[in-house]
């Protein structure tokens, strides 16, 4: 279970992963915490013939709180964004849900947008960041563009992101002080979801995000429902997640779980 | 930018529990073979090189790492911390050693090298843990011989040990 | 000449004895340093070289031919050895029943479970080895795949093996005592059918093996972290055609775990020695964690009907056993020893006198089974156990005084068994009264009330198990008629070894052959022997490395069967014993008194009524080497004493099948109570108290040790753990994140109480304590679940899902406009679809599009290249990929039921590294009215291979991704547009279009 060989580029500068991504397109990977990459690459899952190191680019490991949006580098890890004292602050979503990411060896090297490039429909950053209507910041020598969450999820391990694009940063809306709550049920504490659910007060009502059931994660707004309205629409939308059974749940113990689920985190956030 | 060739071996320097090393890798090599098979520190073990057993972890510049999830080429130029470290010296054992010793908290001691490194990282840093901090910290370990408890017991015990001692030398 | 050496000191002759105190372990030192030292830690022969395994991703297929050219020319490869060449260097190993059936630790001509080798790659390193056996070119025809054990069995089954038919390889019936009149005249009878899951207790370290074959002598020298039983040596020098004492078999000092497991290596070892035959250098193997779990070792599965004859108070009268084992895909040795080794102990903890059996064993299309901690043990109990508590239900009992009203009398040891094993001793009564004092079992009983009254699901289970250990190596031959085994000879007995030595300072050395895996015997041997010595620990030195060509051994050798503290550390107290006793001798004639005068205590000889009178222990013991001449004539050598043990009590089975299938049997009591959480159904253990009487114990902190872990792994199989199957045979976790271990959020801890009642059989009353928990907790987890949600059966793991599905109501219906969902059937991994699509062209121009190659290599995705094979058979070669997950597959596609330009039917397969898939597809095409072409679809896929072992919980999106591809990419080409409003269709061309230009 060795990986099978590849070139390994250590980049001194963006420029140069953007060259290297430009150059050899979908042949090429790039590499940040490593935590999903390597093992696919162990397994011989993946076989890019370039890995470009993208971790000792200083440029791209800050966290950055300007105008109404936290703005995550690409080299920022899971656990330095959790000790980031202005996360409960400025993310208290995140601030809930990082410690469901991994366990505190994977949080370490693992990087926040390495976690999204990913894009498993069950991990909870990608479901964080629909949930919040955060944009991923994606750059090529071609062009520079944002694209929000919910276009850049397209499917199961696939995204927006064109094979000459970096993910140099994502960005979230800061908090803008509304409740929100997180609840996650997987087989043991920090496996992969098999539901995760995020509510995320809004100005009209609330937002239920659901991860580990669709092939990415889904969200859906409401008005301040309650009662059997919420239970309809907690149901319609349990029945359109598309659910399916696996060695770990079915697709019946997953929608009973988001209508559980979703009840409850609503009822916290709209109290 | 530095891009090295598949097929061929490229030095790689780095620090191993303070003492410099170098030996040369091939752009895939993990870092828990380059120390196990290049350096020959094979107190670092590797149970599934897929990043979940947790046996290979070490602490590569202050980072609880996955050696199994990194490539020795990342690592150059790097601090890197393993199980030939922790000991004060080659007929003494720490105080987590110790604990662990006392509490019968390993049986075969193929998983003990990557638990240690997690726990000395952590102590370090957080001085006086609740059981259920160790619990969320060792929950990245796989252990089949001891039922874990053992390992929690030592780990508290060796927290207490270690605060006592950091409290006596501030008296001082 | 007596000269005590220093007088001012006293001895104390009565001192505390070292076995029974929890001393630190000698191992531990090294192992907490990074000094350990197992096999992937020790150096290599210059020129050893690396292998490779390449494993079949089928279930069941034929073999058509293999193409290692490429492999064998790739650079640094050395050899690459397929079905065929280890065949021409080996011969088949030993099947544990009678039958015309060959075993190869490869695939020759089929393929019968995922993961079964197919070529060796021997390379100059392990990765270079991984890159040429991704080049080799199986091509096979895949059979039908049979994976449950009863379906085994029906007459339409795929059959594995001519030889065994109807894939059946054995088939007894027992009868004991009366048990045709016990069920008639019976009040109730009571039945319970279990399916126990398949699960493996998974060291942490995996298999590895360095094996050189040393042509000059036409030997093998191998070193691989096999546990034992050495009956295996003899099944490994047999397949590798050499005789036993030309097969140098070694173990590593360090070994990470094994519970079982590394007793599997064995046919890894006739691999490797091919290999280094082969290539004409020494080859190192380790095994990955993808080939440990796909294809190491596995407890067996078991299909089991139990019925009990039971009186109107509870008392058993007779059990009925029907047990159906699944030993996989090949009858290794030495299976089916999981089915006979709990023969004799099938009433368990119980005075049952009547008892029938039936034992089939089959085969079916999984990874051959083998030793694993509890070894028959789960599969018999979790039976029994459940049982016991239905009677309770059934008869309003409470379940704990039905287990007390059937246990043995307290009496009646040594109690002989209905079906032969001989209870060594215990007071079961007394156990259980200590437990429920000690364990609080009337507070655990209020507990429950009031967390029921909160509406809280809380439950509690009882479980009783008599834990056998110290197997009687004849056992097996249970499964073979009395006739058969008076013709095959006679096998019984469980011969322990140890070796005691002096060496010419007095140094004491220790050496066995019981092969640990971090269960701490050196520390035990040290504090046994250094008992008798009257040293400390420290003084002794103990090696468990073993050398079968130069270390004394027996077949029954090894770390297996909880023997240690039963029969290896007795055997070296008795062989350190005959070197004190003739010690005494030579001391008694120097400090002239007699030899029972002696005793050794505090690193002396001393004289027991006069202690002043004494000589240093290093003295006494070094004059053999030193002054033999001056030992007394009688004494015999003092150097060195090798004790063979054997308990006599071992007999083999007798001609009515009754067989005292082991020699020691500890005690276990359990009580749990669990919370099932009414949101998620996870199960959480509120307090578990295990009660346990191992005989006399050497050292508790070991014991509780073995307590503890073998309560985790027990946990691990009642809530987490299966090797879970398809129907169709692929292998659904091989992973770590797939296969669930319990880790420290899982585990609590158990309260652990002891008993001591000593085995008379045993030379320090010591019982095997191993593998108990394993045997009683998965049982009494499951009893308190059923007992928490009321439920009459429940299956292992206790998945939460499945949990649910048990006992929640039926689900709330879809909004109006919404079909519901499809019932899936379980197991299946098939996935069906459809989906329809506009296409801005006639139906007549689409047909030809489907039937053109060069449309084919425009849609089919990923695709290099397409060879028309007939105008409706294709061949293409393809890249596939979702996100970073890409693969090269050989695809095969065929047209039927061609109706143009109305419909066709598209039948493919596709084969690669990552797995294999094959679809059909039913194609419409209708014209719109509008001078284009209503094009419908529906299919029906599978995937499997290694993609299906190690992301089955990302499969069936895989799937719709890869087969979405297709149709998307027809739909483009033809220039069409999805059909308008939700439709997978347009779901999949939208993913679809985002893998464009992906090569």
């Amino acid at each position: 279970m060795k990986p099978a060989a590849f070139d390994y580029i250590r980049a001194e500068a963006v420029d140069e992963v953007l060259e290297g991504l430009s150059k050899e397109g979908g042949n090429a990977r790039v590499l940040a915490g490593g935590q999903s990459l390597m093992a696919m690459l162990n397994m011989r899952l993946a076989r890019p013939k370039v890995l470009i190191d993208i971790m000792r680019l200083t440029e791209l490991s800050r966290i950055e709180d300007r105008a109404g949006a936290v703005t995550i580098g690409a080299g920022v890890r899971q656990a330095t964004l959790l000790a980031w004292p202005e996360l409960t602050r400025t993310l208290p979503l995140l601030a809930l849900a990082l410690p469901w990411v991994g366990h505190v060896q994977t949080r370490s090297r693992g990087t926040i947008c390495g976690s999204l490039a990913h894009a498993d429909p069950s991990a909870e950053l990608p479901l964080l960041l629909v949930a919040l209507g955060g944009e991923v910041h994606l750059r090529s020598t071609r062009r520079r563009r944002r694209v929000s969450a919910s276009e850049f999820f397209v499917g199961m391990m696939a995204t927006a992101r064109a094979e000459d694009e970096l993910i140099e940063a994502v960005s979230f809306p800061a908090h803008n002080g509304g409740r929100c709550a997180f609840r996650e049920v997987a087989r043991r504490h920090g496996d992969f979801a098999i539901v995760a659910c995020a509510a995320v007060a809004t100005p009209t009502g609330v937002r239920l995000t659901v991860g580990g059931v669709a092939d990415v994660p889904m969200a859906r707004d409401w008005p301040c429902l309650d009662g059997s309205a919420l239970d309809d629409a907690l149901n319609g939308f349990a029945h359109e997640l598309d659910a399916r059974d696996d060695v770990h749940a079915t697709a019946r113990y997953r929608r009973d779980l988001v209508r559980i689920i979703g009840r409850d985190l609503i009822g916290e956030v709209l109290q | 930018m530095t891009r090295l060739a598949a097929h061929s071996r490229y030095p790689v320097r780095l620090s191993l529990n303070d003492t410099p090393v170098e030996a040369e890798a091939e752009p895939r090599m993990l870092l828990s073979d380059f120390l196990r098979h290049r350096i020959g520190a094979t107190g670092t073990h590797v149970g599934c090189e897929h990043g979940v057993c947790g046996a290979c972890t070490v602490i590569v510049d202050g980072m609880l790492t996955r050696s199994c999830l990194t490539l020795a080429a990342q690592v150059d130029g790097c601090e890197v911390q393993t199980v030939e470290g922790l000991a004060p010296s080659p007929d003494r054992l720490g105080i987590l050693q110790q604990a662990f010793r006392r509490n019968h908290a390993l049986q075969c001691g193929f998983c003990t090298a990557g638990i240690l490194m997690s726990l000395d990282h952590y102590l370090r840093r957080n001085p006086s843990p609740r059981e259920a901090d160790i619990r969320d910290l060792l929950s990245g370990h796989l252990c089949r011989c001891t039922g874990y408890t053992p390992i929690i017991k030592a780990a508290l015990e060796a927290a207490a040990e270690l605060a006592a001692t950091t409290e006596e030398k501030s008296d001082a | 000449m007596a000269q005590p050496a220093a007088r001012s000191a006293s001895v104390d002759v009565e001192r505390r004895p070292w076995v029974g105190r929890s001393i630190e372990r000698v191992e531990d030192a090294a192992l907490l340093t990074g000094r350990g030292r197992f096999i992937d830690d020790l150096g290599t022969p210059p020129g050893t070289l690396h292998a490779a395994i390449l494993r079949s991703p089928h279930a069941h297929a034929d073999i058509v031919s293999i193409d290692a050219e490429a492999a064998r020319r790739a650079p640094d490869v050395a050899a690459v050895l397929t079905g065929e060449q280890v065949k021409a260097m080996t011969s088949s190993l030993v099947v544990g029943v009678k039958a015309p059936v060959e075993c190869w630790p490869i695939a020759t001509e089929r393929v019968r479970y995922v993961g079964e080798p197919v070529a060796v790659v021997v390379a100059t390193d392990r990765a270079r080895a991984e890159d040429a056996a991704d080049l080799i070119d199986v091509n096979y025809q895949p059979r039908a795949a049979v994976i449950d054990p009863l379906a085994a069995l029906a007459a339409d089954a795929p059959v594995l093996h001519d030889g065994f038919p109807g894939n059946l390889a054995s088939d007894r019936s027992f009868s004991y005592g009366n048990p045709e009149q016990a069920f008639a005249e019976a009040a109730h009878r009571f039945s319970i059918d279990i399916r126990y899951p398949r699960n493996s207790c998974t060291p942490i370290e995996t298999y590895g093996v360095i094996a050189s074959y040393e042509a000059a002598e036409d030997a093998f020298d191998v070193l691989a972290n096999f546990q034992g039983p050495f009956s295996i040596h003899t099944v490994i020098s047999r397949a590798l055609k050499v005789p036993g004492n030309r097969l140098r078999l070694r173990t590593p000092p360090d070994s990470g775990g094994s519970f079982g497991v590394k007793q599997g290596v064995f046919p890894y070892i006739v691999l490797i020695g091919a290999a280094s035959r082969a290539a004409g250098r020494p080859v190192k193997w380790i095994e990955d964690r993808l080939e440990h779990l796909t294809a190491s070792v596995s407890a067996t599965n078991r299909a089991t009907k139990l019925s009990a004859a039971v009186a109107a108070d509870g008392r058993v009268l007779a059990l009925d056993w029907d047990q159906v084992e699944d030993c996989g895909a090949h009858l290794r040795a030495p299976e089916p020893a999981t089915l006979y080794r709990m023969h004799g102990n099938l009433t368990g903890a119980y005075d049952i006198r009547h008892v029938r059996v039936r034992n089939r064993v089959v085969v079916t299309n999984k990874t051959p089974t083998g030793l694993n901690r509890g070894f028959g043990g789960p599969q018999v109990y979790f039976a029994l156990e459940r049982l016991m508590q239905r009677i309770a239900i059934g008869l309003d009992l409470d379940p704990l005084e039905v287990i007390r009203r059937n246990l043995v009398p307290a009496g009646a040891f040594p109690y002989r068994t209905a079906t032969g094993a001989l209870l060594d001793s215990g007071n079961y009564q007394e156990a259980i009264a200590k437990a429920v004092e000690q364990g609080k079992l009337a507070e655990l009983m209020a507990r429950r009330e009031e967390a029921r009254a909160q509406g809280s699901l809380y439950g509690i289970g009882f479980t009783a198990v008599v834990e056998p250990s110290v197997s009687n190596m004849g056992y097996i031959t249970t499964v073979l008629t009395a006739a058969e085994r008076r013709k095959a000879g006679p096998k019984n007995g469980a011969q322990a070894t140890a070796t005691v030595a002096l060496d010419p300072v007095g140094g004491v050395t220790v050496h066995v052959a019981s092969v640990p895996q971090g269960q701490g015997h050196r520390t035990v041997l040290s504090q046994v022997v250094a008992d008798v010595f009257g040293l400390k620990p420290q003084d002794v030195r103990v090696n468990t490395e073993i050398d079968t060509a130069k270390d004394a051994w027996s077949i029954a050798s090894g770390n297996y069967a909880s023997r240690f503290a039963a029969a290896v550390a007795g055997s070296a107290k008795l062989a350190a014993e005959r070197i004190a006793h003739r010690l005494a001798r030579v001391a008694a004639s120097q400090l002239n008194v007699e030899p029972v005068d002696i005793v050794f205590a505090g690193g002396f000889v001393v004289s027991k009524r006069n202690p002043e009178n004494r000589v240093a222990f290093s003295r006494v013991a070094a004059l053999g080497h030193w002054s033999p001449g001056s030992l007394p004539d009688d004494a015999g050598q003092t150097i060195r004493e090798t004790v063979f043990w054997t308990p006599p009590e071992l007999t083999a089975p007798d001609d009515e099948d009754r067989i005292n299938s082991s020699l020691c049997h500890g005690f276990i009591f359990d009580f749990c109570g669990v919370e099932v959480d009414r949101t998620t159904f996870e199960t959480r253990i509120d307090r578990y108290v295990t009660m346990h009487d191992c005989g006399t114990i050497l050292h508790p902190a070991m014991v509780n040790g073995q307590i503890r872990g073998g309560f985790a792994q027990a946990l691990g199989a009642a809530l987490y753990e299966e090797y879970a199957y398809a129907a169709d045979g692929s292998f659904l976790t091989g992973t770590f994140a797939d296969y669930l271990l319990p880790t420290t959020t899982e585990v609590p801890e158990p309260q652990i109480i002891h008993m001591e009642t000593p085995s008379p059989f045993t030379p320090l009353g010591a019982k095997g304590v191993g593998e108990g928990n394993c045997m009683s907790t998965p049982v009494c987890i499951a009893n308190a679940v059923a007992d928490a949600l009321g439920l009459e059966d429940v299956t292992l793991p206790l998945v939460p899902a499945k949990l649910a599905g048990l006992t929640r109501g039926p689900e709330p219906e879809p909004p109006a406009g919404r079909s519901s969902a499809k019932p899936a059937r379980e197991g299946d991994r098939r996935l069906h679809g459809e989906g329809s699509a506009s296409v801005n062209a006639a139906p007549d121009q689409v047909w030809a599009m489907l039937l053109d190659v060069t449309t084919l290599q425009a849609v089919i995705p990923g695709c290099q290249r397409v060879d028309k094979v007939s105008d409706t058979h294709f061949r293409a070669d393809v890249t596939l990929g979702i996100g970073p997950v890409t693969g090269r597959y050989r695809a095969d596609a065929q047209l039927f039921d061609l109706d143009p330009p109305n419909a066709v039917t598209l039948r493919g397969k596709a084969e690669g590294a990552l797995g294999f898939g094959d679809a059909e597809g039913r194609i419409t095409l209708a014209p719109d009215g509008k001078g284009g072409t209503k094009l419908h679809y529906s299919y029906d896929a599978a995937i499997g291979g290694k993609v299906a072992s190690i992301g089955g919980r990302l499969l069936d999106g895989a799937t719709r991704v890869i087969i979405g591809q297709f149709f998307a990419a027809l739909a483009h080409q033809a220039g069409g547009a999805p059909a308008g409003g939700f439709s997978l269709f347009a779901l999949l061309r939208r993913l679809a279009n985002l893998f464009g230009g992906r090569q």
